[in-house]
């Protein structure tokens, strides 16, 4: 049985369109038909685009109704510069183009116990509310949303936002020199208020100190930062006791390079938390970069051991017992 | 004799519970060394050999229909045995689906499910019921959807909420625990919930499986394997019922031990839920006599050799303090002390 690569899902591109200078909305349905998987509002999925040189893997949150499977849309801004995956999206991905996604991932979920939701958003920050906002709209708790872009012209779903939650939505732009005033909402919300931002880094942080310093419990603040996959620098690996030298791609693990090289190295949870795929360094010409949870401090810091379904090495060779 | 008796004295009263030879070979031995330690044996829940315990993502075995019904007695007289907090109802649609999902999908003869939009339509034939609903509304099942599927599922199921950087077992359904009760331990936090568990906390081990739930992904569920020892094939072992059983432990004897006490293994299984961004535990288990386990001749000596060596806090924790010298006599005759081939299979 091999495991090394989580099942992705094949998608077909069945619109695209362009809703500011540099925002792209995508919609995906399953290439096989049927429905995608079910997810919670605050969800990512992770794009496989596989371009000419190199396979790009980006995360994206899905920003369509968890009520309605046929398709997941997403939303990319064009980063400048792109790293390749934004550019990819926006120059090569069009209607009928086929992707891969992974199963979704929550890292910023709605808290259930809240009594109150305040949401604030900047930018392309929108995407995770407006998934989260179908689920709102389905509870008794009362929320409130505040979407702050830089002109009108940017506001990619400002229109949308606000004709959905007349009520609830207010709406800035830095171009009439409207902000959200953060200290003021931060400052009179009723106990039980569990408060998310997302947008630029800027705003996170301004909004995380501002809780803080008006005494705010950590638990109900919430912020979305994605966990990409540990990739890191090209490298280099020779199999001591198999006799085999193998290269280690960009966005490869460690222990998937020796899986594509043949051989068999014992793996549980692929988590880097059972300790199982413990592998023995021989030697490294550089730094080991540790992405476990097994290893102590001591262990990872004397350099003899590695846990290669999550770590990995910035060095031009690792020798290990293997 | 009284046949709706018979049924209900399966896993209670005349103790009418058996293994057929099948599924003593298929019985899910939780040693794949000779000696026995905790460690976070997690690993992915995929699909294990035709036949065995992990053929499909939720086994459904020739107990189904005693399992159930052992359930349904449980449950008259302890109705707290099922018990969700209110935001937890997400949840129990989700593991309803995960429930219908897999056992349709698994075995098509038994079980069918079709849906058409939110209306949903499920068949199970063995327990004869047919049953119209409309996923997400609750009014239209006859019981909370956690409840009404689990009671037709085996093994316990509790459903936890992720928040705050842990996980707080916050509903279930727990009618055959191996000591441990879902109305103590509801809405408490993962580590609250294992605290009796001995050695564990100072090896780390519940830190790291922690860290391992909390980035449990949907579409790749896990298990492990736990195990402790029932006299009698009591299901119900639970604290509120410790009257009945607790004493039986006494009654253990040179004459009876390989007929009374049983290996009881948990096949544990953890997925994420999609729409609650929860996680569902199932403890399912599986027990065999001792005389079952000595007609397998690895399984007699590995069985041995553990329960000979176990840790002492272990022995403790595991409630096998009285009758283990026993166990341990019963199996010795079948110890030639010949080594035993790797991994669990019976040879």
């Amino acid at each position: 049985m091999s495991h090394s690569h989580a099942d992705t899902i094949p998608v077909r591109v069945v619109a695209v369109e362009q809703v500011t200078p540099q925002i792209k909305h995508f919609i995906f349905a399953p290439t096989g038909g049927g429905e995608l998987p079910a997810f919670s509002g605050g969800s990512h999925i992770i794009v496989v685009m596989r371009g000419a040189q190199r396979v790009f893997r980006n995360p994206y949150s899905l920003m369509s109704s968890p009520n309605e499977l046929d398709t997941y849309q997403i939303s990319v801004l064009r980063v400048d510069p792109s790293r390749g995956g934004s550019a990819f999206m926006h120059e090569q991905v069009r209607v009928g183009s086929e992707l891969e996604i992974a199963h979704p991932v929550n890292l910023f979920a709605l808290a259930k116990l809240a009594r109150k939701h305040l949401l604030l958003a900047g930018g392309i920050g929108i995407t995770p509310f407006m998934a989260q906002l179908h689920d709102l709209r389905l509870t008794d708790v009362p929320y409130e949303i505040h979407y702050a872009t830089r002109s009108p012209e940017h506001g990619a779903y400002c229109e949308l936002i606000a004709q959905a939650e007349p009520q609830r939505a207010r709406l800035y732009h830095d171009s009439a020199a409207k902000f959200i005033d953060i200290e003021g909402l931060l400052s009179h919300q009723p106990l039980g208020t569990h408060v998310y931002v997302c947008g630029p880094a800027g705003m996170i942080t301004r909004v995380l100190e501002t809780a803080r310093a008006l005494g705010w419990p950590d638990s109900h603040v919430h912020y979305e930062k994605f966990s990409a996959p540990p990739t890191g620098a090209a490298f280099d690996a020779y199999l001591d006791k198999s006799g085999i030298a193998l290269h280690v791609l960009p966005d490869q693990s460690l222990l998937e390079a020796i899986e594509a090289a043949g051989v068999d190295a014992p793996y549980l949870c692929r988590g880097g938390v059972c300790g199982f795929c413990r592998t023995d360094v021989v030697a490294v010409d550089g730094e080991l970069i540790h992405n476990d949870h097994y290893l102590s401090d001591e262990e990872k810091a004397s350099g003899k051991a590695i846990m290669p379904c999550v770590s990995r090495a910035r060095c031009s060779k690792l020798v290990l017992s293997l | 004799m009284n046949v709706a008796l018979m049924q209900e004295q399966v896993y209670r009263g005349a103790f009418a519970f058996r293994n057929s030879p099948q599924a003593i070979r298929r019985f899910p031995l939780p040693f794949p060394e000779d000696r026995y330690m905790y460690s976070v044996n997690i690993e992915p829940h995929v699909a294990g050999p035709a036949g065995s315990v992990i053929e499909f993502p939720i086994d459904c075995d020739e107990h189904y229909v005693e399992e159930c019904r052992e359930r349904a007695v449980v449950l008259a007289e302890d109705p707290l045995r099922y018990q969700a907090l209110p935001h937890m109802l997400s949840a129990q649609w989700d593991t309803l689906e995960l429930g219908m999902h897999s056992l349709a999908q698994s075995y098509p003869q038994h079980f069918s499910l079709s849906r058409q939009g939110r209306s949903w339509h499920w068949i199970n034939r063995p327990l004869g019921l047919d049953q119209h609903f409309s996923f997400g509304d609750p009014a239209t099942l006859p019981q909370p959807p956690l409840e009404y599927i689990t009671r037709q599922l085996q093994g316990d199921w509790v459903i936890m909420d992720q928040r705050d950087n842990d996980l707080w077992a916050e509903g279930g359904m727990v009618t055959g625990p191996a000591d441990w009760s879902m109305d103590f331990d509801i809405g408490m936090s993962f580590k609250e919930w294992h605290g009796p568990v001995p050695l564990g906390h100072e090896m780390g081990v519940f830190d790291r499986a922690l860290k391992f739930l909390l980035n449990l992904r949907l579409n790749e569920p896990v298990r492990r394997l736990n195990w402790t020892m029932t006299v009698h094939p009591r299901l119900d072992t639970s604290p509120h019922n410790y009257p009945e059983w607790g004493p039986e432990r006494a009654a253990v004897t040179a004459q009876n031990v390989a007929d009374v006490l049983h290996l009881r293994t948990e096949l544990q299984g953890l997925w994420r839920l999609p729409r609650s961004n929860g996680i569902v535990f199932m403890v399912r288990t599986y027990m065999l006599s001792l005389r079952d386990v000595a007609s397998i001749p690895k399984w007699a000596r590995r069985v041995h050799r553990v329960l000979r060596d176990l840790h002492p806090a272990l022995v403790d924790y595991k409630g096998l303090t009285r009758h283990r010298p026993t166990a341990v006599a019963y199996l010795a005759q079948f110890d030639d002390g010949a080594p035993t081939t790797p991994g669990t299979a019976p040879e």
